[in-house]
């Protein structure tokens, strides 16, 4: 019966920006500092203060919108969403209504081995709230105001989603590309990205279903099982002759639940209208064409580039793009003159990760340069030296300051590919296994295998092992 | 004659020739409130201590022959909802009855750096809503010329304080004629300068694209000095605008020939006295003999404007007073079962009716399905009114109108009756919608001795034009009459 239906499914995701004040005043955007201490009179929303606007979070909200491939809205204003709740201290938060600052993009996620674009509606900035405290230890509730105030940017996509797989890979690529814009952390853990999700279900050709939003859904994992629960709810609904009512639910991550907030007829009137303590956002045409510029290549174009131009499996292309530093290498050592792209692949989520994991640093801290890696590599897949030799001199190259060819030469590394000194160690090796050389003729081809490697032992791991297997066949 | 009763351009020539000191002058004043205040009730919180210790000071610095602003020592009443780090600031209102800020506004803040002697805080309508200054939740501030009258409002507190001599200056707010109107109804000088000259942070907000903070005085004068004072860019408020105020006080003067004076027929009729009219209307004849050039003119849609003020300052009220919800500081109600009971609790106890009234109203216009009817059809006809003047001030310098419809009213006349109490401020309210400069002068008393206002509207940032006709006016007939107390 699931089958049947299809799933549609929206995204609106909050992000904080790491801009170093807040969007309205001057206190320093920083997490985990001990409550209410970065804070003034004006994000506290005191009687008489007013806010003025950091330029800085409409710069970064623009490069997302260039990222997004959005339409900037050079003229845009900014409102005021009303409502009551005690971690908003002035019962009201800026926002933007009818006038983002970016709308009308799109971005390229890649899902099935497919790329798939996901239409972005628009991306507005706004002031985020303070966080109310609750304890066993006191009654009633405290509030701690250090959060009011730091900018948020929201991403608002069009329901352009058809699975929950989607939808997490959506959400993965707005992370990785504010990752690499720069603009923001995206910390789960702190709060610092969150998504509200709309889901509806349909049958295809029909029109979309009634949707239902889930707020305050802080994990992609969650977003993820959010709307998986919620597509069965939906369509468990219409299959026993129900109808879905449009409302709010809150995603219950823990039960793994989504309950009803409210309907749509008690949808909150937020009451917009214009900011009138601010201006008019006016953004000169030079300025949005220098943020556009300043950009670096995006992940998902990346992610894409490696896969078409190097033929890395998807996968791997999206580990490394994932961890801007291991792109940088990768990139790098390309420019070096590497032409073995896989290897490369292979080396840095391999040998590489694991330096970085084991040692926590990065590897530009290390001594390995990109030309140094490139050469390395190149010996490797030239078989000039084993990949078992490869990694002795990654160890010591990450370390010290040692030219490669230096290394080799001191614990004679280089394989051999000398034919003549191949066939002496082969005739040597048959001569002491007759036994093997017998099976391997009655057809038991997995002597060959036992033979190559007696070769290998003989040459003290320092023969090619293609050439090696060659030679062996051959004498066979 | 007492020290109180002089000018403060006098006084400051006084000091300046140290032939009095400041403490003596503000102890003058102190003594005067002492002997009226009980009448007039002007004031919500005084601070003689201080006031006495700035005094001290300033007399300290003219001693040691510091260069002194010309209104240092002079003793000044500020409006209670302008903050003052330290000093109660309550609004008038139950809500911040013990509200003390934590910070000054810009304001209070130059006012202070030019070592004036700030007297106390002065009573006003509830959050500067009201025409009356009868919905203080405090005490019903007198008119001086005749206590059974209100002074007008919201600034009658500083309005009554100035004419009655327990202030030479004042600071009031006006948001659609709340300084103008009482210096009319109070007989003395009133001016709202151009939006974005005064810094608004630190003034509690009302409506936000119209308040303006201005000065009180009992000449036009003074008016310039204090203005001067307050004047300037504001990075902490983005509404101020980053311009030049050359001195209004060092430019002020009384040669008006040629310049271009326009009358528009709008503003003399229905709903406005008869001799008040007359009043402003001879006032004109005055001016024309000075030299002005007298046109008429029209400003079509002058009719539409109150109710336009009315939707757009009581929208914006809805939002700026949302914050006084009892979570963080001002009233909070005693007992409360839940997080809702407590605001609706809270706010319906700490506001007074009045402001209650224009929450519901500003509410109601900015709510889904009311928005396009209301609120936006009201900031078109803003744009209009704004056009309506720029296309008159091509062809006028000022426009003279009548400030108050009507002379003062009895306390309690018109309480009862919003719309009549929101039809005094028919004149003087399209003067904020268009963001322009203005000044109530007093021009001539009823037959029962209640002072009447011209209001000399200027184009944006013409100040100076706007106080140069005024002093012309002053000069030529003569200038404030004490109230006899």
């Amino acid at each position: 019966m699931v089958d049947n239906y299809e799933v549609v499914v929206g995204l609106e995701v909050h992000a904080e920006l790491n801009t170093e004040s807040k969007i309205y005043c001057s206190c320093k955007n920083a997490f985990g500092l001990e409550v209410n201490t970065q804070v003034c009179p004006i994000c506290m929303g005191m009687p008489g203060t007013l806010p003025t606007l950091n330029e800085k979070v409409v710069d970064y909200a623009i490069k997302m919108g260039h990222a997004l491939n959005c339409k900037i809205n050079r003229i845009c204003k900014q409102d005021r969403k009303n409502y009551f709740y005690p971690d908003l201290p002035k019962a009201y938060q800026i926002s933007q209504a009818d006038v983002p600052l970016c709308e009308n993009g799109y971005v390229n996620i890649y899902v099935n081995g497919k790329e798939k674009k996901i239409g972005v509606t628009r991306i507005h900035i706004e002031e985020d709230a303070g966080k109310l405290l609750h304890s066993d230890k006191f009654d009633g509730s405290l509030v701690d105001f250090n959060r009011c105030g730091v900018p948020l940017i929201e991403i608002v996509s069009e329901p352009d989603m058809r699975s929950s797989e989607e939808a997490k890979a959506y959400l993965e690529t707005i992370k990785s590309i504010l990752l690499y814009i720069g603009i923001s952390d995206c910390k789960m853990q702190e709060g610092s990205i969150r998504c509200d999700v709309n889901v509806s279900v349909h049958k295809p050709g029909e029109p979309f279903g009634t949707r239902c939003e889930m707020k305050n859904i802080n994990s992609f994992s969650g977003a993820v099982r959010g709307i998986e629960y919620e597509t069965k709810r939906q369509i468990e609904i219409l299959e026993n002759g129900g109808k879905v009512t449009q409302e709010t639910r809150r995603w219950d991550d823990a039960n793994g639940v989504s309950i009803s907030m409210r309907t749509k007829e008690d949808a909150q009137d937020y009451r917009y209208f214009p900011e009138p303590d601010l201006l008019t956002i006016v953004v000169d045409e030079e300025r949005v064409k220098a943020l556009k510029e300043s950009l670096p290549e995006l992940p998902n174009v990346k992610t894409m580039r490696y896969v078409n131009d190097f033929g890395l499996n998807y996968n791997d292309a999206a580990m490394i793009v994932d961890v801007p530093e291991k792109a940088r290498l990768f990139d790098e050592t390309i420019a070096a003159g590497c032409k073995a792209p896989k290897l490369l692949s292979n080396w840095i989520l391999g040998d590489i990760s694991k330096y970085m994991n084991e040692t926590g640093k990065s590897i530009y801290s290390s001594l390995l340069t990109p030309q140094k890696l490139s050469t390395l590599l190149t010996y490797i897949n030239d078989g000039k030296i084993s990949t078992a030799a490869g990694k002795t001199v990654f160890d010591i190259i990450v370390s010290e300051d040692r030219g490669i060819d230096e290394i080799i030469a001191e614990k004679s590394l280089a394989q051999v590919s000398d034919t003549a000194a191949l066939e002496k160690i082969a005739d040597e090796v048959l001569a002491l296994n007759e036994k093997s050389v017998a099976d391997y003729k009655n057809g038991k081809t997995n002597a060959l295998g036992y033979l190559v490697g007696q070769c290998m032992k003989a040459s003290k791991g320092k023969a090619n092992p293609s050439l090696m297997k060659e030679i062996v066949l051959k004498k066979l | 004659m007492e020290l109180f009763e002089y000018k403060a351009y006098e006084l400051s020539n006084m000091l300046k020739e140290k032939k009095i000191s400041s403490v003596e002058l503000t102890e003058s004043v102190f003594n005067r409130i002492d002997s009226v205040e009980d009448k007039i009730e002007a004031y919500v919180t005084l601070d003689r201590e201080n006031a006495l210790k700035t005094a001290a000071e300033v007399d300290r610095k003219i001693a040691t022959g510091d260069t002194l602003s010309l209104i240092a020592g002079i003793p000044t009443a500020v409006k209670d909802n302008i903050s003052t780090k330290g000093l109660r600031t309550t609004c008038s209102s139950k809500m911040l009855e013990n509200y003390v800020p934590p910070f000054d506004a810009k304001a209070a803040e130059m006012l202070q750096a030019s070592d004036a002697v700030l007297i106390g805080k002065t009573n006003m309508d509830e959050f500067a809503m009201g025409s009356s200054t009868e919905t203080s939740y405090f005490k019903k501030t007198k008119n001086p010329f005749d206590t059974s009258r209100v002074p007008g409002g919201s600034s009658g507190g500083s309005a009554a304080a100035v004419s009655s001599g327990e202030a030479v200056l004042a600071l009031g707010s006006d948001t659609g004629g709340s300084i103008r109107q009482p210096a009319a109804l109070c007989g003395v000088v009133g001016l709202k300068p151009t939006y974005g000259r005064v810094s608004r942070y630190g003034l509690i907000a009302y409506a936000s694209s119209l308040d303006q903070i201005g000065s009180f005085g009992r000449c036009v004068k003074d008016i310039a000095m204090l203005t001067d004072v307050i004047s300037g860019h504001d990075s902490m408020d983005a509404t101020s605008v980053n311009t030049e105020h050359p001195s209004l006080y060092e430019n002020l003067t009384d040669n008006i020939k040629g310049l271009r004076i326009g009358v528009p027929d709008e503003y003399f009729g229905k709903g406005v006295d008869d001799d008040v009219k007359e009043s402003v209307m001879k006032a004109v004849k005055e001016l024309e003999k000075n030299g002005a050039v007298i046109k008429e003119i029209s400003l079509p849609s002058t009719d539409y404007a109150l109710s336009a003020y009315y939707i757009i300052a009581s929208a914006e009220a809805s939002s700026n007073l949302a914050r006084f919800d009892g979570v963080k500081y001002g009233y909070r109600t005693e007992s409360y079962g839940s997080l809702t009971e407590m605001y609706e609790k809270t706010r319906s106890e700490g506001f007074g009716d009045e402001v209650k009234r224009r929450i519901m109203l500003g509410t109601f216009v900015l709510s889904s399905g009311f928005y396009d009817a209301y609120y936006k059809k009201a900031k078109l006809l803003q744009q209009r009114i704004q056009n309506e003047f720029s296309n008159a001030y091509k062809d006028v310098d000022i426009i003279a109108t009548p400030t108050s419809p009507f002379a003062a009213f009895k306390i309690g006349e018109n309480i009862g009756d919003p719309l009549k109490m929101y039809s005094a401020d028919i004149c003087t309210v399209t003067v904020n919608i268009a963001g322009l400069p203005a000044v109530s002068v007093p021009c001539g008393y009823n037959a029962q001795g209640l002072p009447f206002g011209l209001q000399l509207i200027g184009d944006k940032f013409c100040e100076q034009k706007v106080l140069n006709t005024a002093y012309a006016y002053e000069n030529a007939v003569g200038g404030f009459r004490s109230p006899s107390l």
